[in-house]
């Protein structure tokens, strides 16, 4: 028995543990995420945003919580019960399992897989379907418009990101995330990221990322002036927390996964002395926070798509652009002899 | 070696479950979630292997694009499936021939089969080793680009065909349809956009 103990339960519990310190400080941080992009969206309204719990108003996700938790689950009488019910747990689970390969820094990573970066696509790809079970299973016409909405978008966006991923990994020659960051090491600091390489790429993977997440402009599966909250109209309570907090989960996934493709993880982007001072820790979450801002500035500037727009610009604007962009990484990369070893 | 023996029974215990479920839901969407529950576990029973990019690739093409669009298409539908299922019984025996012929040809197939000679020590190491230092993608693109790419080619073209066909099928020009130029949009200038009348008092345009 102690045998097994050794083998196989210290490692699980290790795991356990490890899973746990990372999950805890995550969804806090989900938390203040959710503050900051409600005070940035304040902020460019000349809004005071929320400031009444807690000092600045710093406890308002914590209150939220505390009410979202107290309120009663209602299910609507058509509803396909179960699938209603699973739909929020799929959610936030594809969404929180993506940061098991997340590397905050050199190493500090759960799982540390040479396909990372697949499995990071695949989850992104699957989180379609709490939103499509979610919207089917209301049995109402608002969540069904929504989810059918966002399975078309989320699934033509994902073709350009695919096309962007597969430029980087050229780039780094390899799929694993760890050596995707450490790829970009180089003498020449942030020059040496590949936001510089793949300029256009980057702009492409951001809006697409926008897309993906359903963030205005892009949030026509909940657009609120046409389909009253899309796919989450007939949530309540816990149900709709999950699904809120599984897509702001997904917002930060997107962000940090921006920061390795594209600008060099934990990597200081000059290594001189102010710099390099700074653990790497703190430098990925410096990058990811920053473009987290960025990602709640256009929501507070930007006017929603119209659906037909949006599929336009997936389609005809940046899969070929991204298709192109393909080509010429590869035409260079072998011309030019600079192929990874 | 205890905990992968019992995780590839239990994922292949919940593939199978899973696609026995598909055709036995009574609800449609219920047999795709089945169906996709089913590809999903399989990936996993991919990853005990240790071809792990064959799993991610799985769960991309087929969970990711092709069921999203099975679902899509049968919570479109409305089809009264009770009827449907009624009339199983008529198609049982025809269904039931063309099966057995299949499960024949099946057996006849494998009964005479015959491995190649440097195939047994393939299927005896068919991932490369974890220490070797050849990751799973690594050890396809050796094999896909060099002895295969001509077969690797005429998937390529099949699928081009196929994309082909069905935009062929689906495309309809339709007359008289207004339609968003947004490069003419982006090229209006002010004048040719605007035109500026001067209106006499009381009169009108």
């Amino acid at each position: 028995m102690a045998e097994i103990f050794w083998e196989y339960g210290l490692p699980g519990l290790i795991m356990a543990g490890q899973s746990l310190l990372l999950m805890v400080p995550l969804l806090v941080l989900i938390a203040f995420i959710l503050y900051a992009d409600r005070k940035v969206w304040a902020a460019v309204q000349l809004r005071r945003g929320p400031n009444v719990v807690g000092p600045f108003g710093l406890l308002q996700s914590f209150a939220d919580l505390a009410k979202f938790i107290f309120k009663e689950v209602v299910v609507p009488a058509g509803a396909n019960k179960g699938v209603f019910l699973l739909a929020p747990f799929v959610s936030v689970v594809l969404a929180l399992s993506s940061w098991a390969v997340i590397p905050m820094s050199d190493g500090v990573v759960i799982a540390d897989i040479n396909v990372g970066i697949l499995y990071l696509f695949a989850l992104s790809s699957l989180s379609v379907y709490g939103i499509i079970m979610a919207g089917w299973a209301s049995n109402s016409k608002y969540p069904f418009l929504g989810a059918l909405r966002s399975a078309a978008q989320m699934v033509s966006y994902e073709v350009s990101i695919g096309f962007v991923i597969v430029c980087v990994l050229m780039t780094a020659g390899t799929l694993n995330l760890s050596e995707i960051v450490r790829a970009q090491d180089g003498n020449w600091g942030l020059f040496n990221w590949y936001w510089l390489w793949h300029l256009p790429m980057f702009v492409i993977f951001f809006i697409s990322a926008l897309a993906e997440t359903n963030r205005p402009p892009f949030d026509l599966p909940e657009a609120e002036s046409e389909l009253v909250a899309g796919y989450a109209v007939e949530y309540s309570s816990t149900p709709y927390m999950m699904m809120f907090m599984a897509e702001y989960v997904a917002i930060l996934t997107m962000c940090a996964l921006m920061t390795i493709l594209f600008l060099g993880g934990w990597l200081p982007p000059v290594d001189v002395a102010p710099f390099n001072w700074i653990p790497p820790f703190f430098w990925f979450w410096i990058k990811t926070l920053f473009i987290f801002f960025l990602i709640a500035m256009v929501k507070a500037f930007v006017p929603r798509y119209r659906y037909d727009q949006l599929m336009r610009l997936g389609w005809k604007v940046f899969l070929p652009i991204s298709l192109f962009w393909v080509v010429l990484t590869a035409g260079v990369l072998v011309g030019f002899d600079l192929l990874p070893a | 070696m205890i905990v992968a023996t019992i995780a590839f029974y239990l994922f292949a215990a919940v593939t199978i479950a899973a696609a026995f479920m598909v055709i036995s839901a009574r609800n449609p969407v219920h047999s795709v979630l089945f169906l996709i529950l089913a590809f999903f576990s399989s990936a996993w029973l991919f990853v005990l292997m240790g071809a792990e990019f064959v799993a991610m690739i799985l769960v991309i093409v087929y969970v990711g694009a092709v069921a999203v669009l099975f679902l899509f298409v049968v919570m479109m539908l409305d089809i009264d499936f009770k009827n449907l299922r009624s009339e199983m019984l008529n198609y049982l025996p025809l269904g039931g021939v063309i099966g057995i012929i299949l499960l024949l040809e099946l057996g006849l197939v494998a009964s005479t089969w015959v491995f190649a000679p440097d195939a047994a020590s393939l299927a005896a190491a068919p991932a490369p080793a974890a220490d070797s230092g050849v990751t799973n993608a690594e050890a396809l693109g050796r094999v896909i680009y060099t002895q295969y790419v001509y077969y690797f080619q005429a998937a390529g073209m099949i699928l081009l065909i196929a994309m082909v066909g069905a935009i062929v099928l689906t495309l309809r020009k339709r007359e008289g349809v207004k339609r968003q130029v947004i490069a003419d949009q982006v090229a209006r200038t002010p004048q040719t956009g605007v035109e500026v009348k001067k209106v006499e008092p009381g009169q009108g345009i």
